[in-house]
């Protein structure tokens, strides 16, 4: 009795407890709202076969607990009942899977107006690059980081002159433009996240990844690393500011002078300041 | 084939030859150390795999404490940290859960339940247990080692591992921890060979492998998985001991460490990781299975019920198995591999669910109808589904690719895995000890300490884990020493993982009361006769309890019939042992003997 009793306040007390405690995601804060609905359906059918397992569960504990005389049934099988029981699951699983891949669809194509930036991670610090008004980003090369060239861009590529490097910082963005981030690392795995975009991706040292999102939402949000890099690991924080377009177009004015353009030596006699 | 007389007792006259001399141990070393008995094995790695149990349970208090009440606490610093936690996981995954199963339960089982003298090969056997302390040694060595152990999570993920950033990564600490593995895989290979072997060579006379308990085809089919995915881990191993002491690049590609280039070229970190997960996603069903077959047995005999759907938990058992070897990626989704592969490895993912559901109907099926005696194993096969059901759930969110985004590497990963593979393995391990202790000394274990020891194990765990994922569905990272001030946790948050922290030291400390009731109850416990449980499988029919040294005194049994006949309609007790014979389920009218 005792037991048929706790195994129905887990089952209550779960869903009560997901349903008033304080602790759920963060305001969204990009194009990612679909990710929120295919999370909300697998809560509500996982959450539904949770509480009917258990509930069941107490029906059984409590109906069936021994008594002076009582006999189990014996029935090994029954076919039809399992099959019932493997078709309803069946059918369960493909209507999470579906919404699923169709949003990973979405995920990993990415829009053809989106701008190429460039999110930079060693240990433990987050630079950016953002393409000048070519709208471009040049060409880089782990093998060419040095302390003047600390994204290893390669400076024979004329896109180059242009590319806007913030190293440590914070990452600007406009609004409502979407972004396909390439991903690079100096050293070790990291991982771009800003909860409030829900888009993650693992920089990888070798290689270049990508994500893109489009922010939906003015605001300044932490981007944190998800991949464990070592002992900095939770200091390596930046941040991401979404601005409107006016405001973005003013601060990236502001950021001119520390184009990559500026920090190479043949830019310092003057001629090639981008606009 | 000889056709062998029947006694009438059901079992297997021996020819009329003297114990052979030789087989049986003469010295209190042959017989307790270096013994070639399945059953001293079993005690011996399952005494060495709950030490390290314990080693495992203090750093994760430790690291509660950090996360629990971050400061506080001065010398767990971010390496010690780290430390704690690799060393907690790498413990847990490999050398207490795959140790006790397979090397535990799995000697002293599946010889018993198939009707067996010993292992097929008793020499190697005893080298497997060896083996595996020496790889034990290595692993505890490096906390004593200059720099302490790795630091670098149990996935170990190259270049981070082996490099500067990391503790132990320039130092002893990763190569004590690769060595200790590959060390681990081999002692591991000598004894998966003979668990594989035994079931299928040496069943007594009547054992078809459709009337074998689930708990030997649990073992059987992790030991089989293992033998196929521990092999990736090693090649993993071997090719990382090489990066970090012989300066080759197959992990690493051209890299800066700490402003300085390395001399590294070509390599590919996401090698590692195909390689790892190859290994590492199976080996979450190597832990699961043995679980499944043991909780499958202990509802079935403290129900006094047939397992419901045997043919289809079997068949079960041997697709998770199957399904669970193209499934590895689902690690990697937000690793930057190829985004397509998504596609297929969501799909593989979610397929591996249905025949899991399966089995927890058909688990729950076995209640219903059933005569349920609430004894301490029984209550542990309760609350193991209840974890394992929630924990399964999760799974469905982390396996569908686009949902693992938002939750990957937060804490909502840390929480699914603990009560998926952490507390509901355990819960079945703890069943199955209360369940086979009497078999093993002859006494029962105390049932007041065991239903304290239940429910605070139980429901602590579940008030532990159950909140954690909605910490990490608001965004925290796991692997985060300090949290420190992040914009979008709320001071509640911490309130929470205090309290998480002083949860898990309470649960901490009741298994200490598990740990003096397993050593009170060997000289003080009720005596328990050969068969407790009146359950139907071989190892409780054994003339003597504890069984000596070839099991079963001079007269193998003979099965004449599968390991679920409980309550038989007609019968004159309500269980009808496997070596009994008489009229058979055929007869019973039920299909398949």
């Amino acid at each position: 009795m005792a037991v048929a009793l706790i195994l129905v306040l887990i089952a209550v007390g779960s869903v009560v407890f997901h349903l008033v405690s304080p602790w759920w995601w963060t305001p969204i804060a990009s194009n990612w709202r679909y990710i929120d609905n295919t999370i909300i359906i697998t809560f509500w059918i996982t959450g539904a076969v949770f509480v009917a397992v258990i509930l069941f569960m107490a029906y059984c504990v409590y109906r069936f607990r021994h008594q002076a005389g009582r006999q189990a049934h014996y029935e090994p099988e029954n076919k039809r009942l399992e099959w019932w029981l493997t078709i309803v699951t069946g059918v369960g699983v493909a209507a999470m899977l579906a919404p699923g891949l169709f949003v990973w669809q979405q995920f990993i194509t990415v829009p053809d107006d989106a701008t190429d930036i460039e999110i930079f991670g060693q240990q433990w610090q987050w630079s950016f690059r953002l393409p000048g008004p070519d709208g471009q980003l040049a060409t880089s090369d782990t093998r060419l980081i040095s302390p003047d060239n600390p994204l290893g861009i390669n400076r024979d590529d004329p896109k180059s002159q242009d590319d806007v490097v913030i190293e440590g910082g914070e990452l600007h963005l406009p609004v409502n433009r979407p972004v396909k981030a390439l991903l690079r690392s100096a050293d070790v795995l990291h991982d771009f996240y800003v909860p409030e975009f829900r888009a993650k991706m693992d920089l990888v040292p070798g290689q270049v990844s990508f994500i893109w999102f489009t922010p939906t939402r003015t605001g300044t949000f932490e981007i944190l690393c998800a991949e464990l890099c070592g002992v900095g690991h939770p200091q390596m924080r930046g941040k991401v500011i979404v601005q409107e377009e006016s405001d973005y177009q003013a601060w990236l004015q502001d950021k001119a002078p520390t184009s990559f353009a500026r920090l190479t030596p043949d830019a310092m006699s003057g001629t090639a300041v981008p606009d | 084939m000889v056709d062998v007389p029947l006694g009438s007792a059901g079992v297997v006259t021996a020819p009329d030859v003297e114990d052979v001399e030789l087989y049986h141990p003469h010295s209190w070393v042959t017989k307790y150390v270096f013994s070639q008995d399945a059953k001293v094995i079993a005690i011996q790695y399952a005494f060495v795999a709950l030490s390290v149990g314990l080693i495992a349970l203090v750093l994760s208090w430790l690291m509660r404490l950090q996360l629990g009440f971050p400061g506080v606490f001065s010398f767990i610093d971010a390496n010690a940290y780290y430390q704690f936690v690799t060393m907690h996981g790498m413990m847990m995954v490999v050398y207490v859960l795959t140790a006790l199963f397979l090397g535990g339960f799995g000697n002293y089982l599946i010889p018993l339940m198939v009707g067996a003298r010993d292992m097929v090969f008793p020499y190697v056997n005893m080298l497997s247990f060896w083996i595996y302390f020496l790889a034990v040694f290595i692993l505890v060595a490096s906390f004593f080692a200059p720099g302490g152990p790795t630091g670098a999570g149990w996935t170990l993920y190259p270049p981070q591992a082996i490099t500067s950033g990391t503790p132990g990564g320039q130092e002893w600490g990763i190569i004590l921890m690769l060595v200790s593995l590959m060390v681990f895989i081999i002692g591991f290979t000598m004894g998966g060979l003979n668990y594989v072997v035994t079931v299928l060579q040496a069943r007594a006379r009547g054992m078809t492998l459709m009337r074998m308990p689930l708990t030997v085809w649990g073992i059987f089919t992790a030991s089989f998985m293992a033998l196929l995915a521990f092999p990736a881990l090693f090649v993993g191993a071997v090719m990382m001991l090489f990066d970090r002491m012989l300066g080759t690049s197959f992990f690493m590609p051209a890299m800066v460490e700490m402003g300085q280039p390395l001399d590294r070229n070509g390599g590919s970190p996401l090698l590692f990781q195909h390689l790892f997960w190859f290994f590492g996603h199976p080996e979450v069903y190597i832990v699961a299975l043995p679980a499944f077959g043991i909780v499958s047995d202990l509802i079935s005999t403290h129900a006094r019920r047939n397992i419901f759907g045997y043919r289809m938990m079997v068949w079960a058992l041997l697709a998770i198995g199957a399904l669970s070897f193209v499934v590895w990626a689902h690690h990697m989704y937000v690793s930057g591999m190829n985004p397509y592969f998504g596609f297929f490895f969501a799909t593989t993912t979610l397929i591996i669910a249905i025949p899991t559901a399966i089995k927890v109907y058909n688990w729950i099926l076995t209640l219903w109808r059933g005569d349920i005696h609430l004894t301490v194993p029984m209550l542990f096969a309760l609350a193991f589904i209840v974890t394992f059901v929630n924990g399964g759930l999760t799974g469905l969110f982390l396996g569908n690719v686009v949902v693992d985004v938002p939750l990957s590497d937060t804490m909502f990963v840390v929480a699914h895995f603990h009560m998926v593979m952490g507390v509901a393995p355990i819960l079945v391990i703890f069943g199955a000890i209360y369940h086979w202790y009497p078999k093993v000394t002859g006494r029962m274990l105390n049932d007041g300490l065991g239903k304290l020891h239940f429910w605070v194990t139980f429901l602590g765990a579940y008030a532990i884990f159950f909140p954690m994922h909605y910490l990490g569905l608001m965004g925290i990272p796991r692997r985060y020493h300090d949290i420190g001030d992040m914009a979008f946790v709320p001071p509640s948050a911490h309130t929470l993982n205090a309290f998480i922290t002083i949860v898990a030291l309470i649960v901490g400390a009741t298994q200490l009361a598990f740990v003096f009731n397993l050593f009170w109850s060997l000289r003080h416990g009720r005596e328990a006769g050969g068969n407790p449980w009146r359950a139907t499988t071989l190892e409780w029919q054994t003339p003597e309890t504890p069984p000596p040294h070839g099991n079963w005194g001079r007269d193998v049994p003979v099965v004449y019939r599968w390991a679920y006949d409980y309550s038989v309609p007609g019968a004159d007790q309500d269980f009808l042992p496997q070596n009994q014979p008489g009229p058979t389920r055929a007869t019973t009218g039920a299909g398949h003997g």
